[in-house]
C-alpha cells in the first residue's frame, strides 16, 4: 500500500527571482498536473506549506514560493544547488474544460496569479479554443509584480489590464483595484462567459460581487481557496470548510458551491 | 456462540491473547486526575481482568490507546528518508463502550476513506479487535440512545462482568476455541446496552449551515477559554498536525511526527503570514459542534457523535455540548426569522 506521507526529493532546476520575495522555483517532476493543484513541499526540521503550481512543463513544475513563514523563510535561505522534498499534486485544480471555446475572464490577485497561470498559459499558446479573454491582474505596488516576462507574452494573446493598488512616479502599469475595471470588461455574451477570480480573500469577495453585478452567472465563477494544510490527504482537519476538504474538494470551487462554505 | 468465565478463566483468555496482541482497557489511574484527590480512568495495557475498570465511563477514549497521540511517520536523513516502524509489534486487543465501538466507524471514515486511505492507520487498524464492555446502565452525560450508538454487533467479544463471573459473546470465530477452552459454562449470551439516557438531545430537521449565522454562538466567546480538552477526550476527533523534530543541532537527522490537534485550540487554522480563520472560539465552538452534528452527516450519511458525552464531562468551563445541541433550534428559529 502507497504510503502518502512520505515526500521525494526533487531537484531545483532553476530559481526565476520576479522579486525579493518572490521566486519561482522550477522543480524537477515527471507526471501529470493540472492548473491550480498543490504540492506538499517540506524541509526537514522547518516542515511542510502547501505551494500552488504555477507553471507546468516537460519534466518540471514550477511553484512560486513567497517568503513569508518558517518553511519559505529556510528554502530562500538554503536553495542554492538543492533541492527540495515534495508530494503531491493534490487538489482538484482547474478543468480546462468548462473554459473552452467561451469568453474568460481572469482575476488575479498578488500570489493568486500562480494558480491561475497554468490557465492563462493554456490559453495563450491556444487562442482559438476561446471567443475572447481578459486577465485583470493586481499587485500591490511595481516592485511586487510576478511574471513580468510572461505580461509582454499574454498581451500578445489576450486583453491584458495589469493594475498595481499604488505607485509612485512614473509606471508601465494602471493604478487602481482590480474591481475597478469590472465595468469596463468587453464581453459580448455575459450570461455564458466564465469568470475565475482567485486572490485574498477580500479581494475574491469583491471581485465576485462586482461579476455578479454585470450579469456575470453564479454558475460561471470560480474560485480557488487557501487555507492551512498539514496532510493535503482529506485527514488533518486543518483545510476542512463546512463539509468541504479544500485539500480533496478543491482548492478550486465553483462559486454556486463556494458561496456556501462558511470557515 | 456465549460463554460464562469466572476469574481465572477470563485472566487465562486474556493471558492466551497477550501472545499475540497488546491489550488496552480502562484502567484506574489514583489520583490522576485534574482535580485533586480524583482518581482518573483511562487507557492503559492490561494483564488481569480485576485491572479493567467495568463500573465506570473512561474520562478519556479508547483513541489514546488504538492511534498514537503522537506518531512518528518517517525519518530523515539528509536527502534521505526512512517509513517508520509500526508503533506496536502485535496486534491490539481494545476493551470499549458500544459509543466508542461506533466511533471506530467514523476514524475508518475519516482514515480510509475520506481521500486516499492513510497508511499509517491501516497498517495499526488491521491488526486490532475490539471487546465491547457492555453498559447496564447510562454513565453521566450519556446521550448514546439518541445518537443511535448505544447498540453494537461488530465486536469480537463482547463483556458483561455479573457477580463474579464475566459473561461473553463471541463473534470471532478464530476466538472461539481459546474461549471454550477457559470458560465455566456455555450460554446464549446478550451484551447489555443502554434503553434510556437522562440527557436528550434533539438535532432538527431543518437544520442547515445557516445555524452558522445565529447568536447562539456568541456566549461561548467568553464562555469556552479554548483549552480543547473536548476534542482530545472525543473518540473521533481525528485531527492532527505535523511536526518536524531534530535530534541535533546540525539538523542533519530527525523526524516527522503527527499530534493530535485541536479545532478549538489557537493556532489550528493559523498559514504563514498571519492570516487565519475562527479567531473567536464561540465560532470554533459553532465549526466543532456542527462539524459532529451537521456537516460530517451531510457528507458521509451518520452524525460523527456518538453521544459519550465526555466533552461534558471533562469541560473545565462545564459548557455543555447536548444543551448546544439542544439550542440548535432555536438558532435555526432565529436565523429563519432573520430571513423573512
Amino acid at each position: 500500500m502507497r504510503n502518502e506521507y512520505i515526500p521525494f526529493l526533487s531537484e531545483i532546476k532553476e530559481v526565476i527571482r520576479h522579486t525579493p520575495i518572490e521566486y519561482t522555483f522550477r522543480m524537477a517532476y515527471k507526471g501529470t498536473v493540472k492548473p491550480g493543484q498543490f504540492f506538499e513541499v517540506s524541509i526537514p526540521k522547518y516542515g511542510e506549506a502547501p505551494i500552488s503550481v504555477s507553471g507546468i512543463g516537460d519534466g518540471y513544475v514550477d511553484l512560486t514560493i513567497r517568503r513569508v513563514g518558517k518553511v519559505t523563510n529556510e528554502i530562500f535561505e538554503n536553495y542554492a544547488g538543492g533541492s527540495l522534498f515534495l508530494r503531491g499534486p493534490y487538489g482538484n485544480g482547474f478543468d480546462l474544460s468548462n473554459y473552452r471555446g467561451r469568453e474568460i475572464v481572469i482575476m488575479a490577485g498578488g500570489t493568486g496569479l500562480s494558480p491561475v497561470k497554468g490557465i492563462v498559459d493554456y490559453f495563450a499558446d491556444h487562442p482559438q479554443e476561446h471567443s475572447g479573454m481578459t486577465l485583470i491582474a493586481g499587485f500591490k505596488t511595481p516592485n511586487d509584480i510576478l511574471f513580468l516576462k510572461e505580461f509582454a507574452k499574454w498581451k500578445r494573446a489576450m486583453d491584458v489590464i495589469l493594475t498595481v493598488d499604488c505607485a509612485e512616479g512614473d509606471t508601465a502599469c494602471q493604478i487602481g483595484l482590480v474591481t475597478e475595471y469590472i465595468p469596463e470588461l468587453k464581453v459580448k455574451d455575459i450570461r455564458n462567459a466564465v469568470a475565475v477570480v482567485v486572490g485574498p480573500p477580500m479581494m475574491m469577495r469583491f471581485s465576485v460581487q462586482g461579476l455578479l453585478e454585470r450579469g456575470f452567472a453564479e454558475k460561471n465563477i470560480w474560485i480557488s481557496q487557501e487555507r492551512k494544510m498539514c496532510c493535503g490527504l482529506g485527514k488533518c482537519g486543518h483545510c476542512k470548510i463546512g463539509d468541504r476538504y479544500v485539500c480533496l474538494d478543491g482548492p478550486v470551487f465553483n462559486y454556486t458551491e463556494g458561496k456556501n462554505l462558511i470557515d | 456462540m456465549g460463554f460464562q468465565l469466572n476469574e481465572q478463566g477470563f485472566d487465562a483468555l486474556l493471558s492466551e491473547l497477550s501472545r499475540e496482541y497488546v491489550i488496552y482497557a480502562p484502567k484506574c489511574f489514583a489520583g490522576g486526575n485534574t482535580f485533586t484527590d480524583v482518581d482518573c480512568i483511562r487507557y492503559g495495557t492490561v494483564k488481569c481482568v480485576r485491572d479493567i475498570v467495568f463500573d465506570r465511563k473512561s474520562d478519556y477514549s479508547f483513541k489514546e490507546a488504538f492511534l498514537p497521540v503522537s506518531e512518528t511517520l518517517f525519518y530523515f536523513t539528509e536527502g534521505e528518508t526512512r517509513e517508520a516502524d509500526a508503533p506496536r509489534k502485535k496486534g491490539a486487543v481494545i476493551f470499549l463502550r458500544s459509543c466508542d465501538l461506533h466511533a471506530v466507524k467514523r476514524l475508518d471514515e475519516m482514515y480510509l476513506n475520506n481521500g486516499p486511505e492513510d497508511f499509517y492507520y491501516r497498517r495499526l487498524r488491521e491488526n486490532t479487535k475490539f471487546i465491547l464492555m457492555g453498559c447496564s446502565q447510562s454513565f453521566e452525560n450519556c446521550f448514546c440512545v439518541d445518537m443511535d450508538s448505544s447498540r453494537s454487533d461488530n465486536y469480537s467479544l463482547s463483556v458483561d462482568r455479573k457477580g463474579d463471573y464475566y459473561y461473553v459473546d463471541c463473534r470471532d470465530e478464530s476466538l472461539h476455541a481459546l474461549l471454550k477452552n477457559n470458560a465455566a459454562g456455555e450460554l446464549a449470551v446478550e451484551p447489555e446496552y443502554v434503553r434510556e439516557n437522562k440527557v436528550h438531545v434533539h438535532i432538527p430537521d431543518n437544520l442547515s449551515i445557516q445555524a452558522a449565522k445565529s447568536t447562539i454562538w456568541d456566549e461561548y466567546d467568553s464562555r469556552c477559554i479554548a483549552c480543547g480538552r473536548c476534542n482530545f477526550v472525543c473518540p473521533t476527533c481525528t485531527c492532527f498536525t505535523m511536526q518536524d523534530l531534530f535530534y541535533s543541532e546540525n539538523g542533519k537527522a530527525g523526524e516527522r511526527r503527527r499530534v493530535h490537534a485541536s479545532c478549538m485550540v489557537d493556532g489550528f487554522t493559523d498559514v504563514a503570514g498571519g492570516g487565519s480563520c475562527r479567531r473567536k472560539n464561540g465560532e470554533r465552538m459553532r465549526f466543532k459542534v456542527l462539524h459532529k452534528v451537521y456537516d460530517f452527516k451531510q457528507r458521509n450519511g451518520y452524525h460523527m457523535c456518538v453521544g459519550c458525552g465526555r466533552c461534558d464531562d471533562v469541560c473545565p468551563e462545564y459548557i455543555s455540548f447536548s444543551n448546544c445541541v439542544n439550542r440548535l433550534g432555536d438558532a435555526m428559529e432565529e436565523v429563519e426569522k432573520h430571513e423573512k
